[in-house]
């Protein structure tokens, strides 16, 4: 049954200041209430100031996603009651956005490139935090905190154009590069992107799911819509068109009385703001190389497989890392970055920025000379980023390497390894000569272990080989 | 011409409690206060608003907020530095 989908996408703007007042959208840490003025509060006679920068991020965007800029455009007042809106009211943009009709192109779930629409995109303020705690004597009231009251939005609304949830998680993921390509937007911040989604099987009901604040809620949110209306079809049931919540921490929706209809929303011009026309403002605006474009540039400048290139370029700081190791031999640095460090960040929780480009490139270059092998250049990453997670200075891989003995080992050292296992394994010799294949490859396991792995198995094996064979003679 | 369930409904978006008996009368005033703008459509060049007053803007420059004190001064409940409200849902 063909699924049709559809989002909006809320993103806050990465501004020093709020939307329509001075103060600062840095409260991350801060206790609630503290970055909040005469504005966000809505005391009488207070008055919104547009922020220029935040018109400007807003072009940007829609820029970067080929929309038109409309001529004129004004804000709105969208009415209701609700404690996390002081005025009673929501400042956002109603029948004049800022742009429409713009399209992002991403791989359709069957590898081809495929274009979303792009419907609109308006700036709006962000409301404030509602806290629930539990406890009995807590069930009665929230908790408001109005820091966020103010922040600078955007919201992007595409058609229904997505067709399945994974097309939907690759639309998200290539829209939150864009905005950090642009500059415009901290993805690591805490709600920073929060989506709502309009679903439906072809033939039946639309229901809207609201409330998604991560990447992967939007994948889990739409799987699990799409699991229950096909389960309701499949009862002989007609899917109701409704607003849904998704419950994050228990990964299903759930049918919410819907507030208000659109026309409850009473939305007229905004009389303290005065119309925008900002659309040459688009000539100054010269935009970064966008995603594709590195990716194409990748690919063609250091000659790395188009995999790779995506998943560089899949994150622009990321991608700034490796232009900084690429180096003498871009092709090496991009598996270790692309193939090991990556997973090996992912597993202690931690961010590319935390790893200092030059030890990194330290390690590349005793790879690359074939100081050590794979295996030690794996320990002594593991052994920096351990040091690193831990709170502690890291260590350069090559005093690593040198602290544990971990120069591959050569030579001598290496010829009396064999040497010593052929020795110590008299049965192992004779099962060789009587033909049974396992037994060299059980040699050459002991002998890496002595080694603890700073030999290649494949140079151990030959070595050992050659000893078996000169014995037989 | 504005109906009294009109009237009823919008008391209800605007969380105002009205009596049954008041609809009428707030009703007959609703009508009398729409009847002013179509007196104000009639006057020439109403709704020429200013076309060149556009794009007023301010810096995006960090100012002070209130100290939190003043902030939760007119609040009716608080918890650290929250401020009460209802439950919603």
């Amino acid at each position: 049954m063909k699924v049709i989908i559809g989002l909006e996408i809320h993103c806050q703007l990465n501004t020093d200041t709020k939307l329509f007042c001075g103060c600062s959208t840095d409260y991350r840490d801060d206790p609630p209430n503290t970055h909040v003025c005469p504005v966000c509060l809505a005391l009488p006679g207070a008055l919104p100031r547009l922020n220029t920068k935040a018109v400007e991020y807003a072009l940007r965007v829609a820029k970067a996603l080929n929309l038109e800029v409309a001529e004129e455009c004004e804000f709105s007042r969208k009415n209701y009651f609700y404690p996390d809106l002081p005025k009673g009211y929501q400042i956002t943009q109603y029948d004049r956005p800022l742009a429409e009709r713009g399209v992002v192109e991403i791989e359709a779930d069957d590898g081809t490139p495929k274009e979303v629409r792009i419907t609109r995109i308006h700036l709006e303020e962000d409301p404030g935090r509602l806290v629930h705690r539990s406890g009995r004597d807590r069930a009665g009231y929230s908790l408001v905190d109005y820091n966020r009251s103010g922040i600078p939005l955007i919201e992007i609304v595409t058609e229904p154009d997505l067709r399945s949830p994974k097309e939907a998680r690759r639309f998200l993921n290539k829209l939150r590069n864009t905005l950090e390509y642009l500059e415009v937007f901290d993805g690591e911040r805490e709600g920073a992107i929060r989506v709502d989604a309009n679903i439906s099987l072809v033939g039946h009901n639309r229901v809207e799911c609201k409330n998604i604040s991560s990447y992967k809620g939007v994948e889990k949110a739409l799987t699990f819509e799409i699991t229950r209306q096909k389960n309701q079809i499949a009862r002989g049931h007609e899917i109701t068109r409704e607003t849904r919540h998704f419950n994050e921490g228990r990964g299903i929706t759930m049918s919410s009385r819907s507030k208000e209809e659109e026309t409850d929303y009473r939305y007229f011009p905004e009389p303290d703001l005065r119309p925008l026309r900002v659309r040459d403002w688009l000539d100054d605006i010269t935009l970064p190389e966008l995603p594709d474009a590195r990716k194409a540039r990748f690919v063609a400048q250091y000659g790395i497989s188009h995999n790779h290139a995506r998943t560089l370029t899949g994150d622009m700081k990321l991608a700034n890392f490796y232009e900084k190791v690429a180096g003498d031999d871009p092709v090496l640095a991009a598996t270790w970055v692309a193939d090991t460090l990556l997973g090996e960040l992912n597993y202690r929780d931690m961010k590319i920025d935390r790893v200092p480009p030059a030890h990194f490139a330290d390690l590349l270059a005793l790879v690359r000379v074939d100081a050590i092998t794979d295996r030690s250049g794996v320990d002594a990453l593991r052994t920096m980023l351990d040091e690193g997670a831990a709170g502690e200075e890291m260590e350069l891989p090559s005093a690593v390497v040198d602290r544990f003995g971990l120069r591959k080992a050569a030579g001598d050292e290496f010829d009396e390894v064999a040497a010593q296992v052929v020795e110590a394994h008299p049965d192992a010799v004779a099962d060789y000569h009587n033909g049974k294949g396992g037994a060299l490859n059980f040699l050459v396991g002991q002998a890496m272990r002595e080694t603890r792995g700073r030999a290649d198995a494949r140079d151990l094996g030959r070595r050992i080989k050659e000893l078996l064979e000169n014995k037989e003679a | 011409m504005i109906s009294e369930r009109e009237v009823e409904s919008i008391a209800k978006l605007a969380d105002i409690r009205i009596q049954k008996e008041e609809l009428g009368e707030f009703t007959v005033q609703f009508n009398a206060i729409l009847e002013y703008f179509d007196v104000l459509d009639r006057v020439e060049a109403a709704g020429e608003g200013r076309a060149d007053l556009v794009n007023v803007f301010r810096e995006d420059e960090v100012r002070p907020s209130l100290p939190v004190e003043d902030v939760l001064a007119n609040a009716g409940s608080t918890e650290e530095t929250f401020i009460k409200g209802p439950r919603v849902m």
